[in-house]
């Protein structure tokens, strides 16, 4: 079971110019986390802090009752044994092959020997789906499969939180489709907590439990996915719709008379479209950290826009989730 | 500039404590020590030959007016031993090794490699810098014994083929004056400065930013504050032992 990570008050600035600052929230253990935010606004550099690699200037990441921002050198390499991190292109290490790149954290870490070490890269190679491709080197392969065989290098010492960041940079819809699922699906088997920075709005609408939006230096909100999908903030409606009018801007934001005078033109982010079914694993089966379709919209007493939770085989997931669930619990038994 | 001073001493002194932890990293050392010697070994045993040469021409010349022809042995220990052949070993470790060393570091670290191995928890002090310095450190005094044994067999032939000079007042000048401890101080020398230009390498390497062009602007910087650097503590080091 993943472990629980809670920001507090977090800040950081690289000299005079401040990244975000006050930053809170908690990543819920064994949840997936979506951190979105137009480019600029420091989603790798939260990224980075939060594995330590980055040192904030103030605030706290708590994990498993220790403050990995104020912690020592030691302590830091030790937590960090708890992460497991895909970098933008892989961050493979360019000399080795990949059968030695996913093997790297096991031989350095471990005593394992050499046909333990064997069994276990093939077994995550597997999972990835890069059977075959063991001896290449990393300048003689795709960029997905480049951020594959990061992932299974991230996998390979069974972290407890998993931080992924852009996953869909650089790749083709159909790939990222493919990695979202692989998300989802190990997720289902690991229970790892979860946190994938992106501004990829399909990926940040289907995959997650929570979504958080960094915008003008601080989290504009984090929450469920449903309070933000159905959220009136305008930025965070523009965002998630991906519209012109709003407070994002082609630079970094648009100034307030600007905005007043899209107001006056009458310019708004436009109805809310519907909010689409999550992604599930595959196989039928559940996600141990999910909620039930709807069920923060229920609980909070909002209305879904028309159309919401039906995929594109038409199937109402408010009725087809728990359909799902005693399956999977009559399958169990 | 002072900020970055601050940095490199801070690297300096983080890269020192990582130097006795085990295990010692001896493959990426024979590695990087035999890729030092393969880079830099042939282009200094070629520079040394017209600078032992150059100096016995210079030397001689004005020591031929003084009437003094058979001290040019003399300024061969002086000029070769002594100064020229470890600054020669640093400027080419830092322009063949270190530049290597800061290129090979700097695209890692905009690969984001580095991150990815601290994240693994790998210190890469430990594990990329420590190794890289010592073999700069280990190889610069061979490549110095190389530079000043090509460089004083340049003197000599030089001296008594083309000038003339006779090869018994050569070698005993060379005597009078010479004394192992000259040796042992030009190879102490090439240490210092082996290590200077390697960690200056990775300094330079590991603070790399802005994709590719931030590696050559690495690699740019590496050469010139190495060579500034080294030459500057050719001069204290000399000034303070003769």
């Amino acid at each position: 079971m993943g472990v629980e990570v809670v920001v507090e008050g977090l800040t950081k600035s690289f000299g005079r110019q401040v990244i975000w600052q006050d930053v809170s929230l908690t990543l819920p253990a064994g949840e997936i986390s979506v951190l979105l935010g137009p480019s600029g606004t420091g989603k790798s550099v939260f990224l980075k802090t939060l594995v330590g690699l980055l040192r904030p200037d103030r605030g706290h990441i708590w994990i498993d009752g220790y403050d990995l921002a104020n912690c020592s050198e030691d302590k830091l390499y030790e937590l960090r044994r708890l992460f497991g991190v895909l970098f933008q292109d892989g961050a493979l290490f360019g000399s080795l092959s990949l059968f030695d790149n996913i093997a790297f954290p096991l031989r350095e870490h471990t005593k394992k020997s050499e046909s333990q070490i064997r069994q276990i890269v093939m077994e995550k190679m597997e999972l990835v789906g890069l059977l075959g491709a063991e001896s290449k080197l990393p300048g003689e392969i795709s960029g997905g499969m480049r951020k594959r065989a990061g992932l299974a290098r991230a996998l390979v010492l069974d972290p407890e939180i998993i931080l992924v960041d852009e996953p869909d940079s650089g790749l083709d819809p159909v790939r990222t489709a493919y990695l979202n699922q692989l998300f989802v699906d190990l997720n289902t088997d690991f229970e790892a907590t979860f946190l994938i920075v992106t501004h990829d709005i399909n990926t940040a609408r289907t995959v997650p439990d929570d979504i958080g939006l960094l915008f003008r230096r601080e989290l504009v909100m984090f929450g469920p996915r449903e309070m933000l999908l159905s959220s009136d903030e305008p930025v965070v409606r523009q965002f998630l719709n991906a519209r012109r009018h709003g407070p994002i801007g082609m630079s970094e934001e648009k100034d307030v008379s600007e905005l007043e005078a899209e107001a006056q033109l009458g310019h708004d982010p436009g109805a809310l479209p519907p909010i689409p079914p999550q992604l599930m694993p595959t196989g039928n089966r559940v996600r141990r950290g999910q909620q039930p379709p709807g069920a923060w919209l229920a609980a909070h007493g909002v209305i879904p826009p028309q159309g919401s939770f039906i995929d594109d085989r038409g199937r109402n997931w408010l009725e087809e989730y728990p359909r799902l669930v005693s399956a999977h619990l009559n399958g169990v038994r | 500039m002072i900020r970055a001073s601050g940095a490199f001493v801070a690297l300096t002194l983080d890269t020192l404590r990582a130097v006795p932890r085990r295990p010692f990293h001896w493959r990426e050392f024979l590695q990087q020590a035999w890729f030092i010697v393969s880079v830099s070994a042939l282009p200094t045993a070629l520079v040394s030959i017209p600078f032992g040469a150059v100096l016995a021409l210079q030397a001689g010349n004005l020591i031929r007016q003084f009437g003094a022809q058979s001290f040019t042995g003399a300024t061969a220990v002086l000029g070769i031993v002594r100064e020229a052949s470890p600054v020669v070993t640093a400027l080419m470790i830092s322009g063949a090794a270190g530049s290597a060393i800061c290129a090979d570091l700097g695209a890692r670290k905009i690969r984001e490699e580095i991150d990815a191995l601290e994240v693994l928890g790998i210190d890469p002090l430990h594990r990329l810098v420590v190794p890289r310095v010592a073999a700069c450190a280990v190889v610069a005094p061979l490549l110095n014994g190389l530079v000043t044994t090509v460089g004083l067999i340049a003197s000599y032939l030089f001296n008594v083929i083309a000038q003339g000079g006779s090869p018994g007042s050569y070698l005993q000048s060379f005597n009078a004056l010479a004394e192992l401890s000259d040796l042992w101080i030009s190879a102490v020398k090439a240490l210092v400065f082996g290590a200077t230009a390697g960690m200056i390498a990775c300094f330079k390497g590991l603070s790399a930013a802005g994709g590719p062009k931030g590696v050559g602007d690495a690699v740019n910087q590496t050469v010139v504050f190495a060579a500034m650097v080294l030459f500057a503590e050719n001069f204290l080091i000399s000034a303070a032992v003769w």
